[in-house]
């Protein structure tokens, strides 16, 4: 992890830019919101394949559907609240139950939106994606997983919901790092817990590891970047391999990642999972780090959990 | 091969309307009225104006049609088997756990079914993004989308109308099944959506009224929204909920039920006389 920083969004903005490139079927939507989300720079680059569908939703994801018939491969982004949202049922009938290649890329999601606060604030979104048939759910972690990852989703024909943060975030991986649909990726090997985190979360996460080695105590990250499908194998290792396991994430409690990891864990080898996240309310007004302190999704909180 | 001979256009609807009663009888559910209602459209179109082929389903420049007011399915149904998409023998099979033939249309199970509705008010969009992609590709081809007079209450569809005037998309062709009721009751008793023309106009819309019954009028209307450039067209259809079934005709009851052995031999004989 170095010190340099960059939000998802704008890798997403920069990532669909070169797709843009390389695949004349790439269209993207936008509902108003192109210079928030970075479309623009699509926008800007390949007007002819730029729709700006105003600030109507739930037409941009079944137009998008509309496109995906005729062999498009639409990327139609706006904030997640909005997304996965007010467009829930659209994405349902019109992209997830006929399969339609939609990849619904949604910015601002969880708390770390910050001052515009809780009506724009999405902690539900990652539960009600993965509960659809056939959707895929993605949360990337920093700029250059996010760059692969739009560029990957382009390649299966097929639904995904990518979920991408307004917040800048350190960049965690060399260029040189493979990444795999499905597979988590672990971060160190200590023994004494494992920390699984998703989207922003990863980079607190990983902070957590550094100041714990300090204290002689050695944990492991597991990055969940692709929340369905989940890498259940990880998990198990995981269970098998540490004394302590944690989930974090910058979502509801209810429904999200470590509800995903729990499940897995119910079924496959029963074991305690202290789920940290925004415990079932809404979120509020405030700069981004004071709110991830406020609903204790920090480096410090995963320190004090182990 | 289009067909142009009214009077041969007339025994297929009538042909239409005896699969829709079969469907949703052997079904034992399904939606009667609304189907019979917009049975004259859907062979206008499918036999007269769209450029399709059954040896060629999924040709990439064929012109593409969205039932919106995706509880039609039978007249869907009724229409691709007439076409030769699938076998009539199998439209018995409507609404079976074993049937390819779901309650409302799946493009991944019908051939010929361009896309999966159901949830009302998205068929629209659906139709827009259909259209833009004909534009990008310069494929030509033209887009089709049938919705419903109670569904236009749904808030999507004045998104959709917005897009389809914003993006000029004159490829686009929209009919309004305009039998006037809906579930509950008369349409302007339940949510008065009226006047639909004066709205559809201030929405940048081309409009035509029909008699959404009289082959001739629809065949018209249709080749006149294919000379309108720089917009999308609706085709107000004025039609009758139940069409060609007399105790169906205007009852709002019959939008969402089966018949009884003996309604089941009535509508029959009455189809058959024609």
């Amino acid at each position: 992890m170095n010190n340099e920083k960059k939000a998802t969004r704008q890798s997403y903005g920069e990532a669909l830019l070169e797709l843009g490139k390389e695949n004349p079927n790439i269209v993207v939507l936008d509902s108003d919101l192109a210079g928030a989300t970075k479309t623009e720079l699509f926008k800007k680059a390949f007007p002819e394949r730029f729709f700006d569908m105003g600030i109507a939703e739930q037409d941009m994801i079944s137009t998008a559907a509309g496109l995906a018939t005729c062999g498009k491969i639409p990327y139609a982004s706006t904030f997640a609240v909005f997304a996965a949202g007010r467009a829930y049922d659209q994405i349902r009938s019109s992209v997830c139950y006929p399969k339609n290649n939609v990849k619904v890329c949604a910015t601002h999601s969880g708390i770390t939106v910050g001052e515009d606060g809780a009506t724009h604030q999405m902690i539900e979104d990652i539960s009600m994606m993965r509960t659809l048939p056939n959707m895929k759910v993605f949360c990337p972690s920093d700029d250059i997983q996010t760059k692969w990852l739009i560029k990957e989703i382009s390649k299966y024909n097929g639904p995904a919901y990518v979920r991408l943060c307004r917040l800048e975030s350190p960049i965690i991986y060399d260029k040189s790092q493979k990444f795999e649909i499905g597979k988590a990726v672990q971060i160190g090997n200590g023994k004494d817990a494992t920390v699984f985190a998703t989207g922003i979360m990863v980079s607190e996460a990983i902070k957590a590891k550094e100041e714990l080695e300090k204290r002689e105590i050695y944990i492991r990250v597991v990055d969940v970047h692709t929340i369905k499908p989940i890498d259940e194998e990880i998990i198990i290792k995981c269970a098998k391999e540490t004394k302590k396991l944690i989930s974090i994430e910058d979502h509801n409690i209810i429904g999200g990642l470590g509800s995903a990891i729990a499940e897995v864990l119910t079924e496959k080898l029963p074991q305690r999972l202290i789920r940290l996240g925004i415990k079932d309310e809404f979120g509020k007004s405030g700069k981004a780090e004071e709110l991830m302190k406020y609903f204790h999704i920090t480096a410090e909180d995963i320190v004090k959990t182990i | 091969m289009k067909i142009t001979d009214i009077e041969e256009l007339k025994k297929i609807a009538n042909n239409v309307r005896i699969n829709i009663i079969n469907e949703v009888f052997n079904g034992k559910s399904g939606h009667p009225g609304g189907s019979l209602s917009c049975a004259d459209i859907l062979t206008v179109l499918y036999f007269n104006q769209m450029n399709i082929s059954s040896k060629e389903p999924n040709a990439k420049q064929r012109d593409r049609f969205v039932l919106s007011k995706g509880h039609a399915s039978p007249a869907l149904y009724a229409v691709l088997a007439e076409k030769g998409y699938f076998s009539k023998k199998e439209l018995v099979t409507f609404r079976n756990i074993k049937s390819k033939l779901q309650g409302h249309p799946d493009m991944n199970k019908v051939l010929g079914v361009d896309m999966t509705t159901g949830s009302l008010g998205q068929g629209l969009s659906v139709a827009n993004g259909m259209a833009m992609a004909s534009k990008i590709n310069k494929d030509g081809f033209r887009v089709y989308c049938l919705l419903g007079d109670g569904e236009i209450e749904e808030g999507q569809i004045w998104e959709a109308a917005m897009t389809s005037a914003h993006y000029k998309l004159d490829n686009l062709c929209v009919i309004i099944d305009n039998n006037n009721l809906q579930i509950d009751g008369e349409i302007e008793n339940v949510m008065n959506p009226y006047p639909i023309d004066e709205k559809f106009k201030s929405f940048n819309f081309e409009v035509i009224t029909i008699n959404g019954h009289d082959i001739k009028d629809i065949v018209e209307a249709f080749n006149k929204a294919r000379q309108i450039k720089g917009k999308p067209t609706v085709i107000i259809a004025k039609t009758i909920k139940g069409k060609g079934v007399s105790f169906m005709e205007n009852q709002a009851d019959w939008h969402g039920k089966t018949l009884n052995e003996e309604q089941y031999k009535q509508a029959i004989n009455e189809l058959e006389r024609n």
